[in-house]
């Protein structure tokens, strides 16, 4: 931007793609295109509005911000929108400042919005921060002339469970129902009636279901939509707020952590307009009750001989958990009381370190280090889900060390893509910032969306995308026999392929995914569920690798990492994977567990999980929450959420997200804090008391660069069974809002998710007897979910169902996974 | 229907009317295509789709020289008719008189860009401007004549599909105009390639659900979409994106219906009527304290003082006190504008606007404050809340009004009101804000007297009623 202020105007030539304009007096260079009011806020004249939102479509409804202009020398009629108004060479504009035109029609317009609007401030949620309020009192008059009748609705109207109207306080600047409607793609709420009864409704048996509601009350401009969780609950001006990162998914989204008297009453989203804009999810919003929940794990607590848990003091705990590690780790096992050996000589050896994916990129490298260092080996894995070696190629040739510095695709990127390919990600389940963004790609640049899944889900037309069908397990397939317009779309320059997470649940798809980027020169991103994923596989908390992607059979690399940490050598033997260090302990294999968050419930087979904790000699949880883990450990240390510490996520495009303490909790200590004294006990220096003193050394450490494997990944072998007759194939992942250990306590929030339903096609339906609505039982030989059957255009023989929602947990209850044959039976009797 | 369309050879026929559009409606079964075909009905049509086969000038009944848009045999190119429009100076006949010519030259046409949309043709027949009772009428005594205007327009607009949106409660017109299409299907005059010339088009008629809002053009466009009906932002222009964001003409049905006529008259002929810029008939409704209410054809910048004439008077010999020139949107006259010419300027000129041409004449009985709350309620109930000055604003003047009328008003009052009306005139999303401001400012300006008697009988002390309801501040 450039201005000058002096009297005579500027004589150099207006910049290539500007128009030069006057504001106030003031002249200024704008690019063709901008809408006035951002040129005066770029000068610094803050013209009122209501209704103008900077990520919104132009509405120009509430006419607060109207100012005078001149067009080639002559004065338009009448006072213009600025927020709907286009820069014009030579146009001449007169704000509130300089024009008592446009003075006296903003404290028109002002005076007409307060007319109807209660008088209830000092109760009112938004009161202290209200831009109603504040522009009432910058551009409006002191005092009202309007002594008729207000208008009056009952209130509030909860327009969802955690959504309610205030009908009266709303001055109908259709922020709500343009951001649902443009933003969101979930026009659940509208307008209804006319004139001054003119309200924001739902369809009678139609609520606000959308992932994306809680924005709506963030940029309400008024108190008209209050949250169920917050309403009435503190004063704006009594709160504390602190910068904080979302925990609940890889994306990483900015957001402010609003606290009261050492609680978080209420998560706002930040504003960041590389990653989540200003917007959030309702999960990201909403679910932070688990931090006060019951079941918090608050004090150490060390398994007694009566086998139940007691609290301990640290001392003692950390002491009972370094003894019982290293006699795990060296199979020498203390005597008994007796006299006699605890173990046979031949007794299992070793210790396994299952991270888990909700730690910081800190607290991971502390993992890393403690598997290495103190455990002595490279058992050691972050990783949840289905685990392949497939995968762990795959990341180490397309996603380690990526980041925006060093060119990975980011959201901006994403933004502009020509196309972008969607394989194992339902975008607004698993990842719904990113699903915003591929709506705006498409609403703005006209984004082509591609989806390798089974039914055209709402992201999939939401997206306005283009669904390929696939048989889950034939995935891989899919990609192989590509159409050439989807080809063609995908080798265009700046084209994307987003694979989730989940991707390693089908053998070969990773490869196929790489094979693919090489074939067309698509950027390939891995999105993975959780916040903690992404930085745990950079900083080494994976069984092949060492921090910074360096390979464990890599000798120069290995050598590289042992002098940083002022050991002679590391472990050179790859370790197992999380599925295999429980087998292993299931087996007797291996003595101990060191276990972060993680819940048993989340692994390909959760009674696999549960006999390795139970075949371990020894399991130290460290925990945030009671949980199938805790139950079973012999040693339970609390570590801190994360408004208590402080630390860093690497989101999916491999970004920084650092975050601060929100709230100061003594004895509320980071896992790389535990397990440095935990490494003390056991006589071994990890050096990680803080995450800054972790996260310093991770960074020296560095990346392995140009050492940076390439070439194709090996496709892991496939042996899927083949549905027998009768069976079907089960397709399978999990719903944004569902029973995540995350998102307890907070019933307004599971209020808003979407009903668990069962689906499948037409056709399968009717050659089972299945009817919609009515029950359909899907089972295997060790469980049955019952789920009202929903028609979808899934392919035929498939049957879908959400992965862990209320009435189905599929892990848990079938022990099957995506891919696998399940039979499908009508329900009821 | 009272109107005096008679054919013009009736003696006691004053000299002023001008029937073109209105010149069947007294034929038996006027509304039949029979009767429209035997009274030269969709002969403009042929002539411009098959080139005047056996017709031509020769054929026009009034002998009329200057354009009409055809050289010669073959079809009129689409061009033509459009500066054919052009040159008859034909100004759309909603209520802002708007160039018809010139908005359709602005479709944009060719292969490429936007004119390779699909291009759309809306009548908008959502008749609501209080007063205003002329495009229903003509749509039940002619509806052919809208139909054969719909079909040369689409043809000159190059569209394929026309949509007709009426006014939802005008249930008669829609049946009527419904069955007209129908004929005019069978007929072979809309479908596939009518009359043989190749020109596809189809017509929709739509019943819009009865709001107010839905007259303007881009609210009109929303709710045919099945939208909400409210108005859109502009630009872009519906000449550019208006229906399903395609390049679309809206116009009204009188102008439609004049289209046939100077087809087969020529653009000299037209312009032989009204006046040099605001040329051709015009029917005038006239409703209230005259003899003989109905519509009257007569050329623009007839004037009040002729139509009274025509229309026998007023009621009963009691003097004329105000009346509005277009629909109480426009800012009311009195007996002082009796002479004003009623065309686009001459109503400008005196201070208010030519709109629907609805003349709403009230004898001096009425009360102008009464009257005036009376159209405020209506803006109030149609004004349809999108933005703040409309929507607020008369919600708050109806209150004032009423309370005025209830004799419980104060001098302050009629500050209030009036500069409220400063603050939604011209600061409203659309002009449905600006309208209803027009008949409180004006009769304020030439009745401010009724509104201060009214304040009269308001003591300049408290009533005891509130000195009641003020007890407990003193206690």
């Amino acid at each position: 931007m450039t201005l000058t202020q002096d009297s005579g105007s500027d004589t150099r030539p207006v910049p290539e793609g500007h128009v030069r304009l006057t504001i106030d007096g003031i002249e200024v260079d704008a690019p063709k295109g901008e809408i006035l009011i951002r040129t005066c806020e770029r000068l610094g004249i803050i013209v009122p509005r209501f209704c103008d939102h900077p990520l919104l479509d132009p509405a120009g409804a509430c006419r607060q911000c109207l100012v005078e202009v001149e067009m080639g020398g002559r004065p338009m009629p009448k006072p213009q929108a600025s927020c709907t108004m286009t820069v014009a060479d030579g146009m001449v504009v007169k704000t509130q400042h300089t024009s008592e035109v446009a003075d006296k029609a903003q404290q028109g317009v002002m005076e007409l919005l307060l007319i109807n609007h209660p008088l209830d401030c000092p109760i009112c949620d938004k009161g202290g921060e209200c831009p109603l309020q504040n522009q009432a009192m910058s551009n409006g008059r002191a005092d009202s002339r309007f002594i008729e009748h207000k208008r009056t609705f009952p209130k509030p109207l909860a327009i969802s469970t955690q959504v309610l109207l205030d009908r009266e306080r709303c001055v109908l600047c259709q922020r709500c129902t343009r951001f649902s409607e443009e933003i969101a793609g979930d026009p659940f709420i509208e307008l209804l009636e006319r004139g001054s009864n003119q309200q924001v409704g739902v369809a009678e048996d139609t609520p606000f279901q959308s992932y994306f509601s809680g924005n709506t009350i963030q940029i309400c401009p008024v108190g008209a939509l209050t949250s169920a969780a917050y309403r009435f609950r503190s004063r704006p001006f009594d709160l504390e707020s602190t910068p904080s990162v979302c925990e609940h998914c890889s994306s990483g989204c900015a957001q402010r952590n609003d606290t009261r008297r050492g609680r978080v009453l209420r998560r706002l989203a930040g504003n960041d307009p590389e990653v989540n804009e200003e917007w959030n999810c309702d999960r990201g919003r909403f679910a932070f009750r688990y931090l006060t929940s019951k079941d918090r794990v608050l004090r150490p607590m060390v398994r007694g001989a009566d086998g139940q848990l007691a609290e301990a003091s640290w001392t003692e705990a950390l002491r009972v958990a370094a003894e019982g590690l290293l006699a795990a780790r060296d199979g020498d096992y203390p005597e008994d009381a007796e006299g006699r050996h605890a173990a046979p000589a031949d007794a299992p050896k070793g210790v396994g370190v299952l991270a888990g994916g909700r730690l910081t990129t800190e607290d991971a490298y502390a993992y890393a280090k403690f598997a290495r260092l103190a455990a002595g080996t490279n058992d050691v894995d972050f990783r949840v889900g289905a685990q392949s070696a497939e995968e762990l190629e795959f990341l180490a040739k397309h996603v380690i060390g990526t980041s925006p510095e060093t060119g990975g695709l980011t959201f901006t990127e994403l933004e502009s893509a020509p196309a972008a390919l969607c394989v194992a990600l339902d975008p607004e389940e698993e990842s719904s910032v990113v699903f915003l963004r591929l709506r705006k790609a498409m609403r703005k640049h006209g984004l082509a969306v591609f989806h390798l899944g089974q039914w055209t889900t709402p992201s999939v037309a939401k997206t306005e995308g283009t669904l390929i069908p696939a048989v889950p397990g034939t995935e891989p397939e899919a990609l192989a026999g590509l159409g050439s317009d989807v080809l063609d779309l995908l080798g265009q320059d700046g084209a994307a392929i987003l694979v989730g997470g989940r991707a390693s649940e089908v053998p070969g798809l990773f490869a196929a995914v790489s094979e693919l980027a090489g074939r067309t020169g698509a950027r390939v991103a891995w999105i993975p569920p959780r916040a903690g994923d992404r930085g745990a596989l950079d900083a080494g908390a994976v069984p092949t690798l060492l921090p910074g992607g360096r390979s464990v059979t890599d000798a120069a690399a290995r050598a590289v990492v042992a002098t940083a940490w002022g050991v002679d050598e590391l472990p050179a033997e790859p370790g197992r994977d999380t599925s295999g260090i429980l087998a292993a302990a299931a087996a007797g294999e291996l003595a101990g567990l060191v276990v972060g968050g993680l819940d048993p419930n989340d692994l390909p087979d959760p009674e696999l999980a549960l006999a390795g904790l139970r075949g371990a000699r020894f399991v130290v949880s460290l925990e945030l929450q009671a949980s199938a883990v805790t139950e079973l450990a012999d040693v339970v240390l609390p570590v801190a959420p994360d408004i208590n510490r402080e630390g860093s996520y690497l989101n999916w495009e491999g970004r920084r997200r650092d975050f601060g303490i929100t709230l100061r909790e003594p004895g509320m200590l980071p896992d790389c804090r535990v397990l440095d004294t935990l490494a003390v006990e056991m006589d071994v220096d990890l050096f990680t008391q803080t995450p800054g003193v972790a996260g310093a050394e991770l960074g020296r450490l560095g990346l392995v660069g140009a050492a940076r494997p390439t070439g194709a990944v090996t496709a892991a072998a496939r042996e899927r069974e083949r549905p027998a007759d009768g069976q079907a194939v089960l397709a399978t992942w999990r719903q944004l809002l569902d029973v995540a250990s995350l998102a307890v306590d907070e019933p307004h929030l599971a209020g808003t998710a979407r009903a668990p339903e069962a689906r499948l096609n037409q056709a399968t339906a009717a050659r089972l007897g299945l009817v919609e609505g009515e029950p359909a039982v899907v089972a295997t030989e060790r469980g049955a979910i019952s789920l009202p059957l929903r028609l979808a255009d899934l392919p035929d023989g498939v049957v879908w169902l959400p992965a862990n929602s209320p009435g189905s947990q599929v892990r848990v209850t079938l022990g099957a996974g995506h891919g696998d044959p399940v039979t499908v039976t009508a329900g009821g009797n | 229907m009272t109107d005096s369309t008679a054919s013009t050879e009736s003696t006691d026929t004053p000299r002023m009317l001008t029937p073109v559009l209105t010149r069947r409606w007294l034929s038996p079964r006027s509304w039949s295509i029979q009767t429209y075909e035997q009274l030269e009905g969709y002969q403009a049509l042929r002539d411009v789709l098959t080139g005047g086969s056996g017709g031509g000038r020769d054929r026009n009944p009034r002998g009329t020289t200057g354009n009409t848009g055809r050289d010669g045999d073959g079809p009129v190119h689409p061009d033509r008719l459009i500066q054919l429009i052009k040159d008859s100076g034909l100004r759309g006949r909603g209520g802002a008189g708007f160039p018809t010519g010139m908005k359709w030259s602005f479709i944009p046409q060719g292969s490429t860009g936007a004119g390779a949309k699909p291009h759309y043709l809306v009548i908008n027949a959502d008749e609501g401007e209080p007063g205003t009772c002329k495009d229903i009428p003509l749509m039940m005594a002619d509806p052919h004549s809208l139909i054969e205007g719909c079909i040369i327009t689409s043809y000159a607009i190059r569209a394929n599909f026309c949509a007709i949106y009426i006014r939802g409660e005008a249930l008669h017109p829609i049946r009527r105009v419904q069955a007209a299409v129908r004929e005019a299907y069978d007929a072979g005059y809309l479908g596939k390639n009518i009359l043989g010339s190749g020109f596809d088009l189809d017509i929709v008629v739509h019943a819009g659900a009865g709001a107010y809002i839905c007259g303007e053009e881009t609210a009109l466009l929303d709710s045919l979409e099945g939208r909400r009906g409210q108005p859109r932002l502009k630009p872009p222009f519906p000449a550019t994106a208006g229906l399903y964001a395609a390049p679309t003409v809206v116009n009204n049905v009188e102008t439609i219906a004049s289209v046939p006529a100077i087809v087969t008259g020529g653009s000299d002929w037209f312009r032989a009527m009204g006046t040099e810029k605001s040329p051709g008939p015009k029917i005038y409704s006239l409703s209230g304290h005259v003899e003989r209410p109905g519509q009257y054809e007569a050329p623009l910048g007839v004037t009040l003082r002729e139509l009274l004439e025509m229309a026998g008077g007023m009621k009963d010999g009691i003097p004329l006190k105000f009346w509005t020139p277009g629909g109480s949107s426009t800012p009311l006259f009195t007996a002082d504008h009796l002479d004003v010419p009623l065309d686009f300027e001459g109503a400008v000129a005196a201070g208010s606007m030519l709109g629907t041409t609805a003349l709403m004449i009230f004898n001096e009985t009425v009360s102008v404050p009464w009257a005036v709350m009376k159209w405020t309620e209506f803006y109030k109930h149609e004004s349809c809340g999108k933005c703040t000055p409309c929507r607020e604003g008369c919600y708050w003047l109806v209150q004032i009004l009423e309370r005025m009328v209830a004799g419980e008003g104060t001098e302050s009052d009629i500050e209030t009101m009036v500069d409220v009306c400063d603050n939604i005139l011209g600061r409203s999303f659309c002009a449905l804000g600006d309208g209803a401001t027009s008949p409180i400012t004006s009769a304020v300006k030439y009745f401010r007297q009724e509104f201060l008697d009214l304040c009269k009988v308001q003591p300049s002390v408290p009533r005891t009623e509130q000195l009641d309801d003020l007890v407990g501040a003193k206690a």
